[in-house]
């Protein structure tokens, strides 16, 4: 009985459509005006509405459920990760469970000190020194100030900005804002952590650098509830996994098997077409210079199917507002565990690419991927000649190989065998 | 016979287990109506009210280039309109005191009050990142705005110290009830506040109503001019507004003017009071939706 550290069960939010912003979730609010024209024509519910907590809760107005009946138990020491699409409720449960916003129906119980981790650097102000905003932002987390002042070097030389610590972090470079930001919440030690995207800002080392202490928390034998988009940082740190869908949870179980389903779910293209602006690991707002994403078979129809000895091309749509000479294009294979398997990109050889502006459409042909059996996900991005990222989507589109699983002579192919297929040519050159 | 061997181990486990460590429990449930204000929690966050207090503080101070100066420009120029325009040419009575003295000892109690008031009103409004990504007691937002003002008033009383001993006004031993006014100040800023500061999420014409209202609420304080104008039941009444008391009381107490606290404090301290614990039950009810409002 005392082995759990999250329960849930029955958890519902409601959210009103008609008062909600386009992006986010998140309620506007109200003129008086409004309220005023309400209040005129029937002035005693406006009262109980301005003294209900929901003011302009007519009715009339539309509601939503971002979470409807969601149940589930988490073990202590268990690293949980959350998947889903945008909207399918995944900020909405970690909110709701870090006590942000109060759950419409329903009832859960965290047992033990509670962290949530939704942002880095909450209430980092500008004009502050580094050591002020340590201090204030571990307040803010939840740490005592005897715990901050016992881990201050710490958290500074995780953060590599020990020159720095007395200068006002508006000076800082963007790189050392965001790893103080994450040293305190590194440092935070809570029995149960709630873990938002924290993971996805930041350049490939600092990710790396994160990566390694939440695996760290993760063996200390701490209770974690982490909702990604990277699939790769969901398979290696968690051993269960949530998929939410439309508010409920859809799918519970081994991390990998979740994410792969997630994956033919949330691309689902069996046509091999993929649109690479709305996919869900695209921040609403953003323009992406990857546009769309097609997977062609050796016949040259789109297709997510191939065989292991099949020739096929990727061709990607792009848009770019602003020109760029002599663009780098790589294509990543992994399997669905995360592990990379291949890249292929436009500067290991040479081609025929133009610079990019405006749209247009790059294709890389692919002789056979000699893959054996599974599912496997492609990664895209473009740099610019000083090797700057311009744009680059993980997990951006998936296939499959199917295969009877039999060599030709009828052997049968194991995944043991590891994924890659290579015919090879055998002979006795000596025998006694 | 096995189930009872094994109840017993089960039993042993469960004691263990709550020996070690107290396991502290978070529940998770919508609320219905009235909340308690959970005012043990907001002890338990005393240190990040601190912190915020602090912040509020040095931050106001970097980011201006007179810093601390401007707690003393605020008072000081009111006042010396004031003497120019009521003292002077309308001839104002102030309790036989010099003008300037007697509306400077209005002034900083009452710049305190609006300060506190404007900043934390507009606090929850102004902390929206902290809302909807944090959990802390709410109640230190609007607290912590009210807190800085402190620093503030304690800066401008040595001006009002200053301005004291320019004219030979040497502060009786009424001194001592000065934390005492100061607190009815506080106090009624934070209720004020509380309301408006929730209010403001939902509605944000709050912003703009705040300046109105503490011009209003100036001229229904006397500040310009002494509470003698009024007399009998009217001062008691004109004690509904708990900056009354407030104003008078430092009066009293640092210049002697006659105006000892009688029945009005007493009706100020209850409205005081009531505005407070409005504000903070208003506050408490209407928390649940600042992190989908704000």
């Amino acid at each position: 009985m005392n082995d759990i550290a999250i329960r849930v069960e029955d958890l519902g939010k409601q959210y009103r459509i008609g008062a909600l912003q386009k992006s986010g979730g998140r309620a506007r609010y109200r003129s008086l005006r409004e309220s005023i024209a309400n209040t005129a024509s029937s002035p005693f519910r406006a009262a109980g509405r301005l003294f209900s907590g929901r003011a302009g809760a007519d009715s009339s107005t539309e509601t939503f459920w971002a979470l409807k009946d969601v149940s589930f138990e988490v073990k202590r020491g268990e690293i949980v990760g959350v998947i889903g699409r945008n909207g399918a409720g995944k900020s909405t449960l970690l909110k709701v469970l870090s006590r942000i916003t109060e759950p419409t129906t329903g009832h859960a119980e965290i047992h033990g000190r509670v962290g949530s981790l939704l942002e880095v650097g909450t209430g980092f102000h500008p004009e502050l020194t580094g050591r002020d905003n340590v201090y204030l932002n571990g307040a803010i987390l939840g740490m005592k100030r005897a715990e901050i002042v016992r881990q201050f070097d710490e958290i500074v030389a995780f953060a590599e900005v020990e020159k720095f610590i007395d200068t006002p972090v508006k000076h800082y470079s963007s790189g050392m804002y965001l790893r103080l930001a994450f040293a305190v919440a590194a440092h935070l030690e809570p029995e149960v952590l709630v873990v938002d995207e924290v993971l996805a800002v930041g350049d490939a080392e600092f990710q790396k650098k994160c990566l390694g202490k939440m695996q760290e928390v993760s063996e200390g034998g701490r209770t974690v509830l982490f909702v990604s988009h990277s699939m790769t940082a969901i398979v290696q740190l968690c051993d269960r996994c949530l998929l939410l869908k439309a508010g409920a949870v859809s799918l519970d179980g081994v991390a990998s098997r979740v994410a792969s389903a997630y994956f033919s779910d949330a691309t689902a293209s069996a046509t091999g077409e993929f649109d690479l602006t709305s996919h869900p690991a695209r921040s609403p707002q953003s323009t992406p210079t990857i546009c769309r994403l097609r997977l062609y078979n050796a016949r040259g129809t789109p297709s997510t199917s191939l065989y292991p000895d099949e020739s096929c091309s990727i061709e990607i749509d792009y848009h770019s507002q602003a020109p760029i000479k002599d663009p780098r294009w790589a294509i990543a294979i992994e399997d669905y565990l995360g592990r990379r398997l291949l890249t292929l990109a436009s500067y290991f050889q040479p081609g025929n690419i133009s610079n990019l502006s405006g749209s247009g459409t790059v294709r890389c042909l692919i002789g056979p991927l000699s893959l054996g059996t599974g599912r496997y996900l492609i990664s895209v991005s473009v740099g610019n000649k000083q090797r700057e990222l311009i744009d680059s989507l993980d997990n951006a589109a998936w296939f499959e190989i199917n295969w009877n699983n039999n060599f030709a002579n009828g052997e049968p192919y194991s995944q043991i065998y590891g994924p890659i297929l290579r015919q090879s040519h055998w002979e006795t050159l000596y025998a006694s | 016979m096995p189930a009872e061997i094994e109840l017993e181990y089960s039993d042993a486990a469960v004691t263990v287990a709550a020996d070690e460590s107290p396991v502290p429990v978070t529940i998770i449930e919508p609320s219905r109506g009235w909340v308690s204000l959970k005012l043990g929690e907001l002890w338990e966050y005393r240190e990040l009210l601190y912190f915020l207090t602090w912040r509020e503080v040095k931050v106001r101070y970097k980011q201006t280039a007179l810093g601390a100066a401007w707690a003393i420009i605020q008072p000081l120029f009111t006042m010396l309109v004031f003497s120019l325009f009521f003292g002077r040419l309308a001839k104002v009575p102030s309790d036989g005191i010099p003008y300037p003295l007697f509306s400077l000892a209005g002034l900083i109690p009452w710049t305190f009050f609006a300060n506190g008031l404007a900043q934390s009103s507009n606090s929850l409004v102004d902390s929206s990142n902290l809302i909807s990504k944090v959990y802390f007691p709410r109640l230190t937002i609007p607290l912590s705005a009210v807190l800085s003002g402190a620093v503030d008033f304690a800066i401008s009383f040595a001006l009002l110290i200053g301005m004291m001993a320019f004219y030979h006004r040497i502060p009786s031993s009424r001194c001592v009830f000065l934390p005492l006014f100061f607190m009815l100040a506080l106090v009624t800023a934070l209720g004020v506040g509380l309301w408006l500061s929730a209010l403001n999420v939902e509605y944000r014409d709050v912003r703009y109503t705040v300046p109105f209202l503490t011009q209003f609420w100036m001229f229904a304080t006397p500040i310009a001019y002494p509470s003698s104008l009024l007399h009998g039941p009217w001062r008691t009444l004109y004690g509904l507004n708990p900056m009354v008391g407030v104003v008078e009381g430092f009066r009293w107490a640092l210049l002697g003017t006659n105006t000892a606290p009688g029945p009005s404090i007493g009706v100020s301290c209850i409205a005081s009071l009531a505005i407070l614990a409005g504000g903070a039950f208003y506050f408490r009810r209407m928390e649940k939706t600042f992190a989908d409002v704000v």
